[in-house]
């Protein structure tokens, strides 16, 4: 084995990445595509979907089958539930979380999007930008997905004409302005023939960008993750009851936000007690400095009382704190939300309970339109609510910082999770 | 990668398996972690070691043989828990059949595969666990591509993908009612190939079968099956000594071979990338059916 190799793969990146469209517009046949043609689909796969092809008729092998996991989604040619896939190049690993795009999915596409880097929107070119257009770049820009990608998809349908491209680019360069997002790219491609997916097409010589795999491959997301403002949530106390260890208290957890140093003054919220990093453990023995998204344990010079829940932090950047916090939510559950209702609160590794003060609106998600004094939000409604938490939260706007600026609402009797909120 | 602050893939799947491993000891009171000897149980195995570095970890590993295991991986096993002074408990489907709860499959196709699912029900009902975690991944399978890293169990065990918790950021949801558990996955990310690459980088020892060996073997259906004491040949077959080796470790009956020469971690990776054969697409018990996958999980299957 060369040294290129192994030198190789440890450079390789992870990126995630969200694909929102509707069956129609060919998204299972991208996803399908770009597995094809990146060589992650094996043989025995290859011959499975063969075989369910032939099945249901379809004459041609159906790459959208290679994507619908249960039996249900395979005989009737929909998708269920959020499903994740995989595939690596040389450069990075790619992880899809390959949601379905219909109206009474905006749970799953908000499932999908919370943990991605980047989201794919699929335009049909023939019908061009429609409302669910409008839907999925609201979602993507709610949920600050960093970058977004334009696939105007079936560009063989329409005769791979240019004008087609840039005049649905422009249309949805004109919704993009009424949404929070920064890093929009447009690709126009065929996924059935493979055109600008994979491989340069052939038919589109006035379009000189990137293929959609070279955007995956090359988009810039080490500067997603907030480095300015260190987020430590302790997740567990680790004493380890070993004679060698008699004394040792390390506190485990993720590092959620900016760079943390041996020697470092830290503060733990709520006390407030201040005291140093004494040392950064981990199996290998110790490290002079770790960042996020790092799973670590710190010690500290000073015996203070922690525990799972707390917050550590270091001087500057504070976060905010406080019991009545507005956030825009998204319900999730058949059961509706109820106004004054009392919740359990999922926050980092803080679990608390809350109660809904108030809807101050709802957004109809296929104009952007605010929708002021309807307080019914029900399954998959987006509203801006209010709610007072039973003690102070440490928190981040969701703008600054997807993991501090999280939450998640579990219904207390049936300990279903009914809604996910982003802090404003 | 430019900036100072990155990690490779590899370090972050890592950090996220940690932050789950950590997760189940914090939300749960009595879980285990599944422990079958074969690869991927034996990297969970490593993450859960990291997660708690320098204290041992706080939960007893869980075997379920089926009695049809190499002797390898047995041997395997028993020296890494003596070495990292792990807490073992093993549970056998034989006394599963001596009990009448199950009855063994006969015939040349026999397999225990499915009927370890009562065993390990058995065992979590028993043992009083309230999670137990696996090292399922969602690469492997496209049932398993729908799963999430904390999966509810209703008090049967069984496995609703209709009804599943949506799972965002990283805010894992554990509640429960008495007599549910959960199944938690905190390798679901990783691939075939990022097992590889990180048994590689951190150095992991695994059991010999993984590299190339002589070994009795039949074709049986395209599959390279050891033949052995529990595989009953057909009258046609005869057993032949071929040089192979094992993509993955499991049930004897089942767990099919590939004709290789890889001999080191290198060379096993550099085949896997050229493969063009999932690891399960060697698995005989996936084989019965399009959805044979779907249709254990729901009855409560690793």
């Amino acid at each position: 084995m060369s040294e290129d190799f192994s030198k190789g793969y440890l450079d390789m990146e992870l990126l995630r990445f969200t694909t929102a469209g509707s069956v129609d517009d060919g998204k299972s046949t991208l996803i399908g595509r770009l597995l094809y043609d990146s060589k992650a689909i094996f043989e025995d796969q290859m011959e499975s979907i063969e075989r369910a092809s032939l099945k249901t008729g379809d004459g041609e092998v159906n790459l959208a089958l290679l994507t619908d996991g249960l039996r249900a989604e395979r005989e009737q040619g929909i998708t269920i539930d959020v499903a994740y896939r995989y595939f690596a190049t040389p450069k990075r690993k790619f992880i899809i979380a390959d949601t379905p795009g219909h109206v009474q999915y905006t749970r799953n596409m908000v499932t999908g999007a919370s943990t991605a880097n980047v989201a794919l929107i699929l335009i049909d070119a023939r019908n061009g930008v429609i409302e669910q257009t409008l839907r999925h770049a609201f979602i993507a820009s709610l949920l600050q997905i960093p970058h977004i990608i334009v696939c105007i998809n079936k560009m063989d349908l329409v005769d791979f004409k240019e004008e087609t491209f840039e005049k649905i680019k422009n249309d949805f360069d004109n919704i993009a302005t009424k949404l929070d997002v920064h890093d929009i790219r447009f690709v126009p491609i065929s996924a059935k023939l493979g055109d600008n997916v994979v491989d340069r097409s052939k038919n589109m010589g006035w379009y000189d960008g990137p293929t959609l795999l070279y955007l995956l491959e090359n988009i810039h997301i080490a500067s997603d993750i907030n480095f300015d403002d260190a987020r430590f949530p302790v997740q567990y106390v680790i004493r380890p009851m070993k004679d060698e260890y008699h004394d040792y208290r390390g506190y485990a957890g993720r590092i959620e936000g900016g760079v943390f140093h041996t020697g470092d003054k830290v503060k733990v919220l709520p006390s407030g007690l201040t005291s140093k990093i004494k040392s950064i453990d981990v199996f290998e023995g110790h490290v002079e400095e770790a960042f996020a998204p790092q799973s670590i344990t710190l010690s500290l010079e000073d015996d203070i009382d922690i525990s799972r829940g707390d917050l550590i932090i270091k001087d500057n950047g504070l976060p905010k704190s406080g019991q009545d916090i507005e956030m825009m939510m998204c319900w999730f559950h058949e059961k509706p939300m109820v106004l004054g209702g009392k919740y359990t609160l999922k926050h980092t590794t803080n679990d608390l309970r809350c109660v809904i003060r108030d809807v101050n609106y709802k957004i109809d998600v296929n104009t952007l339109e605010h929708i002021e004094g309807d307080k019914k939000v029900g399954l998959n409604d987006i509203a801006k609510i209010t709610l007072k938490t039973t003690k102070p939260l440490y928190y981040d706007s969701y703008r600054k910082n997807r993991k501090t600026g999280s939450v998640i609402l579990i219904d207390e009797a049936t300990n279903n999770t009914v809604a996910a909120g982003m802090i404003l | 990668m430019d900036n100072k602050y990155t990690i490779n893939h590899l370090r972050e799947l890592e950090a996220e398996s940690m932050y789950v491993i950590r997760e189940v000891v914090a939300q749960f009171e009595n879980p285990c972690m599944l422990f079958s000897g074969g690869k991927d149980s034996i990297v969970m195995f490593h993450l859960a070691r990291k997660a708690f570095w320098p204290a041992r970890i706080p939960f007893p590993l869980m075997h379920i043989d089926t009695g049809h295991n190499f002797q390898e991986t047995l041997d395997y096993r028993d020296k890494l828990m003596a070495e990292t002074e792990t807490k073992l408990v093993v549970r056998y489907v034989q006394d599963t059949i001596d009990q009448g709860k199950a009855v063994d499959e006969v015939g040349v196709n026999a397999s225990r595969n499915k009927i370890q699912t009562i065993t390990l029900l058995d065992a979590i009902e028993d043992l009083k666990f309230d999670c137990a975690m696996g090292g399922g991944r969602r690469d492997e399978e496209k049932a398993r591509a729908k799963e999430r890293f904390f999966s509810h169990r209703d008090e049967f065990g069984q496995w609703d993908p209709k009804n599943q918790r949506p799972e965002l950021w990283n805010i894992f949801n554990g509640k429960k009612n008495m007599g549910e558990h959960f199944r938690v996955f905190p390798i679901s990310n990783w691939t075939e190939m990022d097992v590889w690459q990180y048994i590689l980088l951190e150095n992991i020892p695994i059991p010999s079968l993984y590299f190339s060996h002589e070994r009795e073997v039949i074709e049986r259906d395209g599959t390279i099956l050891a033949a052995g004491e529990f595989v009953t040949l057909k009258e046609d077959e005869v057993p032949e000594k071929r040089i192979i080796r094992f993509r993955t470790i499991g049930d004897m009956t089942c767990t099919g071979a590939v004709e290789s020469k890889a001999n080191s971690l290198e060379e096993i990776i550099e085949e896997v990338a050229a493969t063009r054969i999932t690891e399960r697409g060697g698995r005989y018990d996936d084989k019965r059916s399009e959805a044979a996958m779907e249709d254990r999980k729901k009855e409560g299957y690793f």
